[in-house]
């Protein structure tokens, strides 16, 4: 599987490599975490906040249950959000990177 | 080969009908038997798939006259079942034939499209027990099995964005080649695959014990036939058909699964116009529920003023402490992602565009299905309600089932019957394609990790690495069966969740940082694997989990001094109170003197989930461990991994190998 003859290193501190992983890091973990606060938010309060938690919001949908529809609509949106960001941003880069790996491998 | 395995499967089926036709097992002997050791206390009552996570005490109401045994017609479900058993079976003949490399056995070739990868994720995760057992969760405790689901979707965004893409990128069938890209050591791929076997055997066991009671319950089965029947089954599927069978029978699993859903939730909503708000309004109205969630807040009498229907729509019913919340969070949000059946699905698809597809479509389908799941709860609680639930079985497990015969217009009914052969034929197809996955990933684990790379050093023909694949299935496959015949008291939840928070705690970090962390090594990585499973399992042996018998005695003792007080003061017991003080006085004697398994005589941990301690635990001695023994080499090797997981290069040649 090991290429040698690739100098693997001189591609990772390749600007575009660089930019391309602080760009995806970036964007990927803060996704990461307003997902992951949330669904700590709802386990949480469900037990310690009730008061906010059983407010009636519309007829007897209260606050909590509302809360849980929430967390799928957030991750659909994340989802969908991640795909067009990397399907506008990311895959060229990546492409980018894979033609100056090719590049290097016949020179 | 092929030959061999199929005059087995018929042999293992002719064999379980032999014993399907003995008298059932005589599980009051035995539970009266064991009942000292480890077994739990209501020992041959059907465990909970799901519940239990925080025992909120055994539901108050009492059935009287209630039905004991589910009514179905045996007709209907067995042709049901024979035409699941048929149609996967076709597609597992139709897949050996086009199975003759290792890549088309692990991984289907690479040639399964993000698309129907997505599907097969879906089928791969949603097991029985999210069908079954969320659905009886809500029916008994409200809104606090959907605290459930949401746990189940926000694990897909760990896998989605941290997970999925790197996953495609540099592995190849296994965990184990992730690990093992920067280490040579065949300690790594050894340790790798014996964590995988592991976590796979803990989390296939919840299944199969599922599997058995379901089958014990719906169609009459011997709780043992049942467990040898679907293992030899899921041993011929996976044995013969390898990935490619394995992603059908999840495909169509998880179609049937959906439309399953659909159905039930239109049935249920219908009524209401599909208004939401009205049914809500029916569901807190009903006197049945209200009686219910009075005896789950063990308030002996109504409470003037207090909304006992609206309780049942809000937060904080079963789950109560909030440590253990967090703990249980923890496990979903890191557990999940790293479940070697689940990892194994990304090496399926050729690139990483198509796995970060197939997760988003996952995602619409798990939640889809997931809320429908809700309707199906609140609907079984409304219409069939908790009382007639629990009367069935204790955990709620019945409750998708019985809701379906419910809509179909009640047992006896021809469309009551059939609906419910169905869904007892869908939850049956499900069981077989998440135990398929789980077969399949640790015989993979056994056969292309400790096989082929670390007996053979990588050198093993294709056809080799088939046999020995196939075979491996077949022992994982029977090592199922005996342990799910030798767990059948064990609580399943436990099992589910112990999978998880084990690899929340060692296989997730070490794969986290395999991945991102130049000073990583070897070191690292089977002390993670090693101490983070040692952890989970130590830190659940002392919790409340486990059996602790002076905790049953005193219980028992609690209500032998009660009923001896009515007695002393002149009221004659009536026959039940009889039989009560009778049995508490036997587990009384039976329990006074004893400990847990590891000879305690209360928890030490206060927590049934382990992840806050053990999380945090795998993760420090993984980093400790990695700093201590640095190695240079592996350090080198970085810049390679971390270049092709993160641009994919190679990644089609990999695949096509």
């Amino acid at each position: 599987m090991t290429e040698t003859n690739i100098n693997w290193v001189a591609i990772a501190s390749h600007p575009k490599f660089v930019e391309l992983h602080r760009a995806k890091m970036r964007f990927l973990v803060g996704l990461w975490v307003v997902g992951a606060t949330s669904y700590f938010l709802l386990l949480i309060g469900a037990i310690t906040a009730p008061g906010l938690f059983n407010t009636k919001i519309i007829g007897r949908l209260n606050f909590g249950y509302l809360f849980c529809l929430f967390q799928f609509v957030l991750s659909w949106a994340i989802a969908i959000y991640y795909t067009r960001k990397s399907n506008k941003e990311f895959d060229p880069l990546t492409k980018e990177l894979v033609d100056l790996i090719i590049e290097e491998k016949f020179q | 080969m092929k030959t061999i395995l199929l005059s087995l499967m018929i042999g293992l089926i002719f064999g379980s009908s032999a014993l399907a036709a003995d008298p059932p097992a005589k599980p009051t002997a035995q539970a009266g038997a064991v009942a000292s050791t480890q077994t739990p206390p209501v020992a041959g009552t059907p465990a909970p798939l799901l519940a239990t996570q925080n025992n909120p005490g055994t539901p108050a109401v009492k059935a009287a006259a209630m039905p004991k045994k589910m009514q179905t017609n045996r007709g209907f479900t067995i042709s049901m079942f024979l035409v699941i058993i048929a149609a996967t079976g076709g597609i597992v003949v139709w897949a050996s034939k086009s199975t003759s490399t290792a890549a088309d056995y692990y991984a289907a070739g690479g040639g399964i499209s993000g698309m129907q990868n997505g599907w097969a994720i879906a089928g791969d995760f949603l097991s029985a027990a999210t069908f079954l057992g969320i659905t009886g969760l809500m029916s008994l405790f409200g809104p606090d099995g959907f605290m459930y689901s949401v746990g189940i979707i926000i694990s897909f965004l760990t896998i989605l964005l941290i997970i999925a893409e790197p996953c495609r990128n540099a592995g190849k069938y296994t965990l184990g080649d992730i690990l093992a890209f920067r280490s040579s050591s065949k300690t790594v791929r050894a340790v790798a695959s014996l964590s995988a076997v592991v976590v796979s055997i803990f989390y296939l066991l919840g299944q199969m014990v599922g599997a058995g009671k379901l089958m014990q319950l719906l169609l009459g089965i011997p709780y043992k036939a049942s467990i040898i029947g679907v293992g030899a089954l899921i041993i011929v599927y996976v044995a013969l058909g390898g990935m490619k069978a394995t992603t059908w029978v999840q495909i169509i699993k998880a179609a049937l699964l959906m439309f399953t859903g659909l159905v039930l939730s239109i049935a249920i909503l219908w009524k209401f116009g599909f208004n939401l708000l009205s049914f809500f309004d029916s569901v807190a109205a009903s006197q049945a529920i209200q009686d219910h969630v009075r005896g789950v807040m063990k308030h002996p009498s109504a409470e003037p003023g207090f909304d006992y229907g609206q309780r049942f729509l809000e937060l904080g019913l079963f789950f109560k402490n909030p440590l253990d919340q967090i703990s249980l969070g923890l496990a979903w949000i890191l557990g999940a992602a790293g479940l070697p059946h689940v990892m194994m699905r990304f090496f399926t698809v050729p690139n990483a565009k198509e796995a970060r597809k197939s997760v988003v479509v996952s995602m619409f389908l798990i939640g889809a299905f997931l809320i429908m799941v809700s309707f199906l709860g609140f609907g079984a609680a409304l219409y069939v309600t908790p009382q007639q639930i629990t009367a069935l079985d204790k955990g709620g497990n019945m409750a998708g089932l019985m809701i379906a015969q419910y809509v179909g217009g009640g047992a006896g009914t021809f469309a009551g019957d059939l609906l419910l052969a169905f869904v007892c034929a869908v939850a049956f197809a499900t069981i077989l394609a998440v135990v398929s996955g789980l077969v399949l990933a640790s015989s993979a684990a056994i056969a292309h990790d400790l096989y082929v790379n670390v007996i053979k050093g990588g050198k093993a023909d294709q056809g080799t690495q088939i046999k020995v694949a196939r075979v491996a299935s077949f022992f994982v496959g029977a090592i199922a069966i005996v342990l799910g015949i030798a767990c059948e008291n064990l609580n399943i939840a436990q099992l589910v969740g112990l999978a998880l928070a084990v690899v929340a705690s060692a296989n997730f970090p070490v794969l986290i940082f395999a991945l991102f962390w130049k000073r990583f090594n070897s070191a690292g990585i089977i002390t993670g694997l090693v101490v983070g499973t040692v952890v989970t399992i130590a830190v659940l042996m002392v919790s409340p989990n486990m059996t602790y018998p002076k905790k049953i005695a005193a219980d028992a003792q609690k209500i032998i001094l009660a009923m001896e007080k009515k007695q002393a003061e002149g009221a004659v017991l009536a026959e039940k109170d009889l039989k009560a003080l009778e049995k508490a006085r036997v587990d009384y004697a039976q329990n006074k003197n004893g400990t847990s398994l590891v000879g305690l005589d209360a928890p030490l941990f206060p927590l049934k989930n382990p992840g806050i301690v053990s999380v945090p635990v795998g993760f420090l001695v993984t980093i400790v461990a990695t700093l201590l023994f640095r190695n240079r080499r592996e350090e080198e090797m970085f810049e390679e991994l971390f270049v092709r997981q993160t641009t994919g290069y190679g990644v089609a040649k990999a695949a096509k190998h």
